[in-house]
């Protein structure tokens, strides 16, 4: 291609042309923006939202205070403070997550041997005040007992794989 | 006093009072944007004159492209004021002959009798469909095509000048050349070697 | 009384008074309808850039997000305008007033159909390069009194580049003056519709565009320039200079910016339409000429602008002035000796 070429292709904006041919055509193509409120993307059954922490159907809460997902936390996002009760087993006195911290890896989940630290699919959540999104044990025990129904069912399905 | 005469005496008030900013403001921002001004009000005047190619061309010229240029100097420097006063008493002999003379001459065309208004009868009003851009034109390009292409010439010299006197090629110059830029091709930028692949 | 009547008792009410009055109704009746034109403008462009960009643009306020504009305004009005500390006070203020005021101005010649001009001035063209030349003023007074780097490194380039392409619309213009041979914008309407085309009931192909298609491209694109559209929107390049002149402006004040360049952007289009596709003519010989037509012209140059705003990269600012002063005006000193002797040959069509 000679200079002559690359003149006259420069003169009559044959690029820009191509570049507008490319926009005009994505005028009409049928749009793919999700109205969110009203509709939403379909999720995975591994949707990695809110965390939450689960009880045994017999209402003892599953977590032992082994502390192995305050250890992989990679954002020391998750503060634990641990006792004996009455029964002689060990419990958390203090189980803290700090979702301003929270990268939402999944680590704490991966590392919880009873499936006690777990995370749901609820990523609409908020805070108005400063401290409201820390949720301490008594909340997350409330958003897992909240979902139980779709955390299990989520844990079932994906059951196969672990 | 009719109504042309009010916008007259308005125009000319606004005209002598930012004429008079100009030289008093401190802010050479600010004075060159009187300077706008004065220009502004005196092209309305030619306006009321029945002269609209004229006011227009001095603002489309004078408002729109000179003083465009002019402020952006002013406003790119650094100008001190402490120094440019300090030659005030030296500098203001040469500086009153001067003014004197222009005074001087403005009185002599605008009240002698070769000029002044006597000798310029007044044209009457315009016919209708009288139309002076045309009627410029026509001037322009017959009894004074020699002053006007001159004028052009000079100009032309002017603009040459100015780009030979600034466009010097500089070793630090890091101008880049658009069309070679678009011209490039895979090939001057990327090799591609065929290697035999090595054993372990 | 009815209201026919009413209308005609109108300039015995107001006597002597009566010119006046009328020219402010006729001057309402062009910004009003003018800044609803501006507003809407805003709503499509956001509509028409989400659509090429595969989205769907605003939808939430009102019916299909048509009273988005109502609400953006309404947003605009209530919010604090902030002054910097150091800002020039005065000047301050004056640049957006300025920038608005000559944008509006220039709309004082602009012929919308057969006869419907406020004024039919003979130097229509001249007025028009005046006013828009202009309009650099608020740009540069806003960046300077602002008292920011930025706003100022806006204004400057903002200057650099309107002075630039002034030259090549300028050049475009002396082309389309030649052959119409009048500065009146209703003359050079009239130009335009008589020629061969015209007569085999063609009009389409005896406007301006085509013999002076280069022309067309360079007043197009250097409107765009002027107007500090994409992609020649370096003046206020988000990602170096956030918004140039408007950085410091706040609530109404750069409203009145927004406003004045969005009815710049109508401004250039109307002109695109009148200088070179026939204004109201219409395209074909059994319809008739009308505002409609020059509406809808108007409207597909818009189009154009945020389609190209829509596909086009920003350019680098010294690409711009390349693009120019190396190209556009040697272009259009290339085509205006190519129109002068094709006028001066037997083969003028512009008889």
């Amino acid at each position: 291609m000679g200079a002559l070429t690359a003149f006259f292709k420069s003169l009559f904006l044959k690029e820009l042309f191509q570049g507008l041919a490319v926009t005009g055509r994505h005028l009409f193509v049928r749009k793919i923006t999700v109205q969110f409120p009203e509709e939403k993307t379909p999720q995975s059954n591994r949707f990695r939202g809110l965390h939450a922490l689960r009880r045994y159907p017999n209402g003892e809460e599953r977590c032992i205070a082994c502390k192995l997902c305050e250890a992989v936390c990679p954002a020391m996002a998750i503060i634990i403070e641990s006792a004996e009760r009455e029964d002689a087993t060990r419990r958390t006195t203090r189980y803290d997550i700090d979702l301003t911290k929270c990268i939402y890896c999944g680590f704490c989940e991966e590392a919880c041997p009873v499936d006690a630290i777990v995370m749901t699919r609820i990523f609409e959540y908020h805070g108005e005040k400063r401290g409201d999104l820390y949720y301490t044990k008594q909340m997350l025990l409330a958003v897992g007992d909240r979902n139980e129904v779709q955390i299990a069912k989520d844990r079932e399905q994906d059951a196969p794989y672990r | 006093m009719d109504f042309k005469t009010g916008v007259f005496y308005f125009l000319a008030t606004i005209l002598v009072l930012s004429s008079l900013r100009v030289i008093t403001a401190r802010n050479p921002v600010h004075a060159a944007l009187f300077l706008v001004l004065a220009f502004f009000s005196a092209g309305g005047i030619w306006m009321l004159l029945q002269a609209e190619f004229l006011a227009i061309v001095l603002v489309m010229v004078y408002v729109g492209a000179v003083m465009v240029l002019f402020l952006f100097v002013v406003m790119m420097l650094d100008v001190n004021l402490e120094r440019l006063r300090q030659g005030f008493w030296s500098y203001l002999p040469l500086g009153a002959t001067i003014g004197l003379l222009m005074t001087l001459e403005m009185a002599l065309v605008l009240a002698g009798s070769y000029f002044g208004p006597d000798s310029m009868p007044d044209p009457g009003a315009p016919v209708a469909g009288f139309n002076n851009t045309k009627e410029l034109g026509r001037l322009l390009f017959t009894d004074y095509v020699y002053p006007f292409e001159l004028a052009s010439v000079i100009l032309l010299v002017a603009i040459i000048a100015a780009v030979v006197l600034t466009k010097r090629p500089r070793k630090d110059s890091k101008a880049q050349n658009a069309r070679e830029q678009i011209g490039v091709r895979r090939n001057d930028r990327l090799r591609i070697v065929s290697m035999p692949s090595e054993k372990e | 009384m009815g209201p026919l009547q009413f209308f005609e008792s109108l300039p015995i009410l107001f006597g002597p008074v009566w010119p006046l009055v009328w020219t402010l109704l006729k001057i309402l009746g062009i910004i009003l309808p003018l800044l609803l034109c501006v507003a809407y403008l805003t709503f499509w462009e956001r509509k028409v850039i989400g659509w090429m960009q595969v989205r769907i643009g605003p939808n939430r306020v009102g019916p299909w997000g048509l009273l988005q504009p109502i609400a953006d305004g309404l947003k605009l009005v209530l919010k604090e305008i902030i002054v910097p500390t150091k800002a020039s006070k005065g000047l301050y203020f004056v640049g957006p007033a300025m920038a608005f005021a000559t944008a509006l101005a220039a709309w004082a010649v602009v012929p919308f159909s057969e006869g419907y001009v406020l004024a039919n001035v003979n130097a229509g063209v001249l007025y028009l390069l005046a006013m828009t030349s202009i309009g650099i003023y608020g740009v540069i007074i806003s960046g300077w009194a602002s008292n920011s780097k930025y706003s100022f490194y806006g204004a400057m380039r903002s200057a650099a580049q309107m002075v630039s392409y002034e030259i090549a619309m300028g050049f475009a213009l002396v082309c389309v003056l030649m052959v119409s041979a009048s500065l009146n914008l209703t003359d050079i309407v009239h130009g335009q519709a008589k020629g061969r085309f015209a007569d085999m009931g063609l009009g389409l192909l005896s406007w301006n565009w085509l013999p002076l298609l280069p022309m067309f491209l360079v007043y197009l694109i250097s409107g765009i320039a002027e107007t500090n559209r994409a992609p020649f929107d370096v003046v206020e390049g988000e990602s170096e200079i956030v918004a140039g002149h408007m950085v410091e402006y706040s609530g109404m004040a750069f409203a009145m910016f927004f406003l004045g360049e969005y009815s710049n952007m109508i401004l250039v289009s109307v002109m695109t339409s009148i200088f070179f596709l026939g204004g109201w003519l219409s395209p074909v010989g059994f319809l008739p000429d009308s505002f409609v037509w020059l509406a809808g012209k108007a409207c597909f140059i818009l189009f154009l602008f945020l389609w190209f705003r829509a596909t086009f990269p920003r350019y680098r600012y010294d690409q711009i002035m390349r693009l120019g002063w190396k190209v556009f005006v040697p272009l259009c000193m290339v085509w205006l000796l190519f129109i002068g002797v094709w006028m001066m040959s037997p083969l003028n069509i512009w008889k």
